[in-house]
């Protein structure tokens, strides 16, 4: 029923023009320069570790990443017994066992990355009716990928412009549509321990931000390098075929 | 009828006179290299066609990659609700290539239409629709059909949140037909919701769908050379100085077209895969809550356009009803082009009046392809009914009546005449005849 419901208010929505609106738009994110733009942009794996380390310490409270897996950490330059040690610090139930038991025991690298909540209603029950979204596509699945990322971490917990109404158990949000996000600020400065790196909010937002990316696009180092190769050879190609067919035309006035 | 050939006439008479006996015993059973000879290496083709006839055959091979990609994906994707989101992730992320394969799967599609679409607007403007090549016109918009409802059942595969609600917003049109509508629209479905038998069929159908396309696809090539191409004069070949074989002078043009293509391809599959992609469709489908923007994909936005300009009724038709209307028909009105436009010329080169209005059409379809891409409010509604509006005048007012009034220019002799001019060989060609 509430399918049918929902189809008939899609259709109806699509035949009254401005009959349903879109929530208010937030601005475009604003650029941020990443060291995977480009035709020959790769990771960076000090990046990436430092993304980890912001979203195992802060996001991961509420966020899943659940198309990760723990082995997956090796790409970004974990070693396979460092992986071993972050998967072991983590519990999963696997089972069921020869009584027929499920049972607990800590996690293997060949492990899903266990997200904080056992399921969504557990998740909007923890936090104020709002489900926190899974994390591990979200650079794909907001327009502005890693600069969305950044822009509601990074810069949009501001001062909220005059007139505009608090909504109870939200906090304002320059770059969130509809300016209303349950998500409170979620990085205060030195909040997480880098290795050198200064632990300022630009500097986390951007690494998460960049983590995150990772997370959505694993492949993009591979895919930037093949790419490189296959153009290559097009161009080549493009030009042989060029001239073969320049010269088989000459055969025949034209 | 005569007797049938017997082997020993037959073998001195055929296309493959001249090859050894095993050709000879192979093609009096099954003409394969007479076929070759005759489609293909000595097919007579017009000296004089143009780089817009290198997308026919890019087309067929856009299909072939799309084809062979999907099978591969195939192997790793399951249509179940609760498993074709991450089973796509996991193409994307753990089979070998598979983010490779699927990215070119994605974007070939776009690739595809972009194609067939450029293909079909050189028809549109060289008359290749006209006498004889009606049936080959209407063959070509049966495949864009065929396509279009490959490319939205595919859509709806991956089940992301604009495949769920883009199948939901197109399966509910055709409720909107009187009496039958809802029981189409239950078969659809296969319940009363799109839901986990929608995906399940849908997936059989988009994996058999482009068998089908093949299938006229080789009518397509049947009708194309009962006649042979049309070209760039639109005049008829007078005689073996207007043509040269097929092969190797389209092959060549045609393969550095292609190479053209694939580098142009590349670019996007490797550096800009998700350019064209929704974000919404990285959202895994959700029945409670609807995207803020339903939008299909650019190559059916005009479509999708003319459907929602239509927000009156007329002569009691709902609006809704009237909106899938304008919508299909702007398809099925493609059937009717070779009638509609009667210009006895083919080539819009030879139309004085016709060569400028033609680029009104390809102009109110972007224009329409823009409005399907916003908010159906203000001034965007306004440009959709008078694109909406120039559409329809475009096929069924100026066609019929520009080709009864324009005075055509002088056409060429023969199509050597006007290429070579005084270089024309006179009274025969040196060439493959």
């Amino acid at each position: 029923m509430l399918k049918t419901a929902a189809a008939l208010a899609a259709v109806l929505a699509l035949a009254a023009p401005g009959a349903a609106q879109a929530q208010q738009e937030a601005p475009p994110p604003p650029h941020q320069e990443w060291s995977f733009d480009g035709v020959f942009g790769t990771y960076n794996e000090a990046t990436l570790q430092r993304g980890f380390q912001v979203y195992q310490q802060v996001c991961s409270a509420c966020h899943p990443v659940k198309h990760l897996y723990f082995r997956d950490l090796e790409k970004i330059g974990y070693t396979a017994d460092e992986v071993k040690g972050i998967a072991s610090k983590y519990t999963v139930t696997d089972g069921p066992n020869k009584a027929g038991q499920m049972f607990k025991r800590p996690a293997r690298p060949s492990d899903h990355i266990p997200g904080p909540f056992p399921n969504d209603e557990a998740a909007r029950a923890a936090n104020n009716g709002g489900l926190p979204p899974d994390l591990s596509m979200i650079t794909l699945a907001r327009d502005g990928g890693p600069d969305y990322v950044y822009a509601i971490v990074g810069l949009g917990f501001t001062k909220p412009p005059a007139g505009f109404v608090p909504v109870p158990g939200t906090y304002y949000n320059k770059y969130f549509a509809g300016n209303h996000i349950k998500m409170p600020p979620p990085l205060q400065p030195g909040e997480v321990k880098f290795d050198g790196t200064p632990a300022t909010v630009p500097q986390m937002a951007h690494d998460v931000a960049a983590f995150l990316n990772w997370a959505a696009e694993p492949n993009l180092d591979e895919r930037h390098r093949m790419g490189f190769k296959v153009v290559l050879f097009l161009v080549v190609a493009v030009i042989v075929f060029y001239a073969a067919k320049r010269k088989i035309w000459s055969r025949i006035p034209h | 009828m005569a007797a049938p050939p017997t082997e020993a006439h037959s073998a001195a008479g055929t296309a493959a006179a001249g090859h050894g006996r095993l050709t000879r015993w192979i093609d009096f059973r099954l003409p394969f290299v007479a076929s070759l000879e005759q489609h293909i290496t000595g097919y007579p083709t017009p000296i004089n066609l143009s780089y817009w006839w290198n997308f026919g055959s890019l087309a067929g091979i856009m299909l072939l990659i799309m084809m062979a990609t999907g099978i591969f994906l195939a192997m790793f994707y399951t249509p179940d609700t609760s498993l074709a989101f991450d089973s796509v992730q996991r193409i994307m992320r753990d089979v070998n290539y598979g983010w490779l394969i699927r990215d070119i799967h994605m974007n070939g599609a776009s690739a595809f239409f972009l194609i067939v679409y450029i293909h079909l607007f050189r028809g549109l403007y060289y008359g290749s629709y006209k006498y004889p090549r009606e049936l080959l016109w209407i063959l070509g918009v049966v495949i864009l059909i065929l396509m279009i409802a490959t490319a939205f059942m595919g859509y709806v595969l991956p089940w992301g949140q604009m495949s769920l609600w883009g199948a939901t917003v197109i399966t509910s049109l055709f409720s909107a037909i009187p009496l039958v509508g809802h029981g189409i629209t239950t078969l659809l479905w296969g319940g009363y919701g799109v839901g986990n038998p929608t995906l399940h069929r849908f997936f059989s159908l988009h994996y058999l769908l482009p068998f089908v396309i093949v299938a006229v696809i080789g009518l397509h090539l049947i009708a194309l050379h009962q006649h042979g191409s049309n070209n760039p004069l639109g005049i008829d070949k007078r005689g073996p100085q207007d043509t040269i074989p097929f092969h190797p002078y389209y092959t060549i043009k045609d393969m550095f077209g292609l190479m053209v293509f694939l580098l142009l391809f590349s670019i996007v599959v490797f550096y800009l895969p998700n350019f064209l992609a929704n974000p919404d469709n990285s959202i895994p489908a959700n029945h409670l809550q609807t995207p803020a923007h339903i939008v299909p994909e650019w190559y059916l936005l005009p479509f999708y356009a003319i459907l929602r300009s239509i927000t009156f009724s007329f002569l009691g038709i709902p609006a809704k009803l009237l909106g899938v209307i304008a919508a299909f028909g702007a398809m099925v009105i493609l059937f009717f082009v070779p009638w509609l436009d009667t210009s006895p010329v083919r080539s819009a080169r030879f139309r004085p009046v016709y060569k400028w209005v033609y680029w009104l059409l390809p102009i109110s379809l972007i224009a329409l392809g823009w409005v399907g891409a916003h908010e159906p409010k203000g001034i965007v509604v306004t440009i959709g009914q008078i694109a909406t509006f120039y559409f329809y005048f475009h096929f069924l007012i100026l066609l019929p009546v520009l080709g009864k009034l324009e005075r055509p220019r002088p056409l060429p002799i023969s199509i050597a005449a006007a290429v070579l001019g005084s270089r024309a060989p006179v009274g025969g060609a040196a060439e493959g005849h």
